[in-house]
């Protein structure tokens, strides 16, 4: 294989001369800046045509240049700063949202080794035996940025704002945490240049005494953690349907209500960078990375995955990706929020538990060093520990529903009173009528009483 | 492995933080400024703000126990990391290793969810 000569492994990183380290920082960080502003012009023209609009379509080449505008606007707007504010942490916590996203990015592989003015060096700003835990401490981190903006703030949104994404987000972190787990088991590394090399040939499998070859992707061969990563990094991004944190329609503007001028404009910039982010992590673990696509990577031995052409194809599944996020933001309904919750506790982790004891069970049974006797101990402790589980599971009964009596004596004492929570309100005198000119056969004696539910019988008289 | 992997990260942390710095310290500096009394109330949509204590005040106690078993769950993972990185090497030993390990998380896994630690009402 000539093109796995050009994937950079560990050995690669750390030795850049200081000015191409320079030129690699200052690169990454103007491509994230870039690709935010393309991202927001990209979210408002996809939502707009899936709601049937054109969209932003007059600054610049169809509107493109909306966005830049939009941010080169914001600064030269007042900054109102309320009085409740905490002024040192208001002012702290947007720094802290965008440093936490900037950093994340500094260990996504964009491509193999090339050569910059004459210097051989893997097309990756940095890379580490521990790089994909970089990016979750950063994601742990840019909670604080949340919690801080709508604690400092001193007013009663934000918090509540703040309070829920912290909330949300350390939840959903559990689930992607866990959801990478299958994906070092597989790889047998965290580092993310080395994690693509993993993929880029397929498995051999041996299935039934059929012999073929697995495809190498990560998302293929781990779909079930592959699934898990895609849910809950819309959760960690806070995007909808998971964007509890700033539900207009509860919380005005959630954590960042009180932010304006370009303190605003810095979450909003950590925001796309976020989605960006695991967009580009979700690339590199599950789809391939930088690798082509498989038809394309056949082509020529490999050409089209050497020199420049991976930026391409790294590119272009990062923008699918974003393209999902946009579709889930124009198409689904927001979640409530114990829905939400309960989702991430109660489906997400077990099931992320039980796939990852699941594989490496396959993967200890498939192991050549494990002999037939372990083999079968091992087949009949899980069908064991599966059968005592469904017996011992507790059969849920579900709590006999509270007649009124009980829910007017569970209420506290010399509460105000209020009606009970399955009240049925008798229809109105006019409904009535209504259903029974609809309907003129039915509208004598009670089937049309039985159309429009139980009506008691000094409402008939009204 | 020496430690030379670890300066572009620091770059981009550092850049990063000069870029978000200049930019939240310049805005109120070329920005207008037009001074009006309701405008640096706390916002809620017209009305008197509640007032509020600074430091939050009271708040459900659901969100503690959220954080509490986000801690429970994230050393799980944490302990499962260099497991899984070095799984092949660790064989058979290894595997029975985590079962009991990630068996004892979920006993009490299920004693939280029978308890209603992860209903959120």
């Amino acid at each position: 294989m000539t093109f796995l000569a050009q994937s950079p492994t560990l050995q690669d990183f750390g030795h850049d001369v200081w000015w191409l380290v320079l030129l690699k920082v200052v690169g990454v960080f103007a491509m994230l800046l870039l690709l935010t502003l393309f991202t927001i012009n990209y979210e408002r023209k996809v939502v707009a045509r899936m709601a049937q609009r054109p969209g932003p379509n007059q600054v610049g080449p169809n509107g493109w240049l909306q966005s830049l505008t939009d941010g080169l606007k914001l600064p030269f707007k007042e900054e109102i700063i309320p009085l409740t504010a905490d002024k040192v942490v208001y002012f702290l916590a947007p720094v802290i949202s965008a440093v936490c996203a900037f950093t994340a990015f500094s260990v996504i592989p964009f491509g193999p080794m090339v050569s910059i003015f004459g210097e051989r060096t893997p097309l990756q700003l940095t890379d580490t035996s521990v790089a994909v835990l970089l990016v979750l401490a950063c994601g742990g981190m840019a909670i604080y940025g949340i919690v801080l903006a709508g604690w400092a703030s001193g007013s009663t949104y934000p918090l509540l704002g703040g309070l829920r994404s912290s909330a949300q987000m350390i939840s959903y972190e559990v689930a992607m945490g866990l959801s990478f787990v299958a994906v070092f088991m597989t790889a047998g590394t965290m580092s993310t240049s080395e994690i693509v090399r993993a993929q880029a040939n397929g498995n051999p499998v041996n299935l039934l005494g059929l012999e073929f070859t697995a495809p190498g992707w990560y998302a293929v061969l781990l779909l079930p953690s592959f699934i898990i990563y895609a849910i809950s990094a819309v959760g960690e991004t806070n995007r909808a349907p998971f964007d509890l944190p700033e539900a207009e329609s509860e919380l005005v503007g959630g954590f960042h209500t009180e932010y304006s001028s370009f303190k605003f404009a810095m979450f909003f910039l950590a925001e796309y960078i976020n989605m960006i982010t695991v967009s580009a992590v979700c690339t590199t673990l599950f789809l391939g990375g930088w690798r082509a696509p498989w038809p394309i990577s056949a082509i020529n031995d490999g050409m089209f995955n050497q020199g420049w052409w991976p930026m391409l194809w790294f590119f272009a599944k990062v923008l699918v990706l974003l393209f999902g996020f946009i579709w889930l933001r124009a198409t689904l309904p927001r979640l409530r929020y114990d829905q939400f919750m309960r989702f991430g506790w109660k489906v997400l982790i077990p099931v992320n538990l039980v796939w990852i004891l699941a594989l490496a069970g396959i993967k200890t049974l498939q192991n050549k060093a494990t002999d037939d006797g372990t083999r079968y101990t091992i087949i009949g402790a899980l069908i064991l520990a599966v059968l005592l589980i469904t017996l011992l599971w507790p059969s849920r009964t579900p709590a006999p529903a509270p007649n009124l009596e009980e829910q007017l004596a569970r209420r506290p004492k010399g509460s105000y009173p209020v009606p009970p929570l399955d009240l049925q309100v008798p229809p109105s005198p006019r409904t009535r009528r209504d259903v029974a000119e609809r309907q003129p056969a039915m509208a004598g004696g009670g089937a049309a009483t039985d159309e429009t539910g139980p009506a008691n019988s000094d409402e008939k008289e009204v | 492995m020496s430690l030379s992997a670890w300066v572009p990260i620091v770059g981009l942390l550092v850049l990063g933080a000069l870029f978000s710095l200049f930019s939240v310290a310049i805005a109120p500096i070329v920005g207008p400024k037009r001074y009006n009394r309701a405008k640096l109330e706390a916002y809620e949509c017209g009305i008197e703000p509640t007032p509020q204590p600074i430091g939050g005040g009271r708040f459900p106690i659901k969100f503690y126990l959220t954080a509490m078993l986000f801690i429970i769950f994230d050393i799980e993972v944490i302990f499962l990391y260099p497991w899984a990185v070095s799984f092949n090497a660790l064989g058979l030993f290894g595997f029975v290793e985590m079962l009991l390990f990630i068996g004892t998380v979920f006993i009490a896994y299920a004693y939280v969810w029978r308890r209603g630690g992860l209903d959120w009402d």
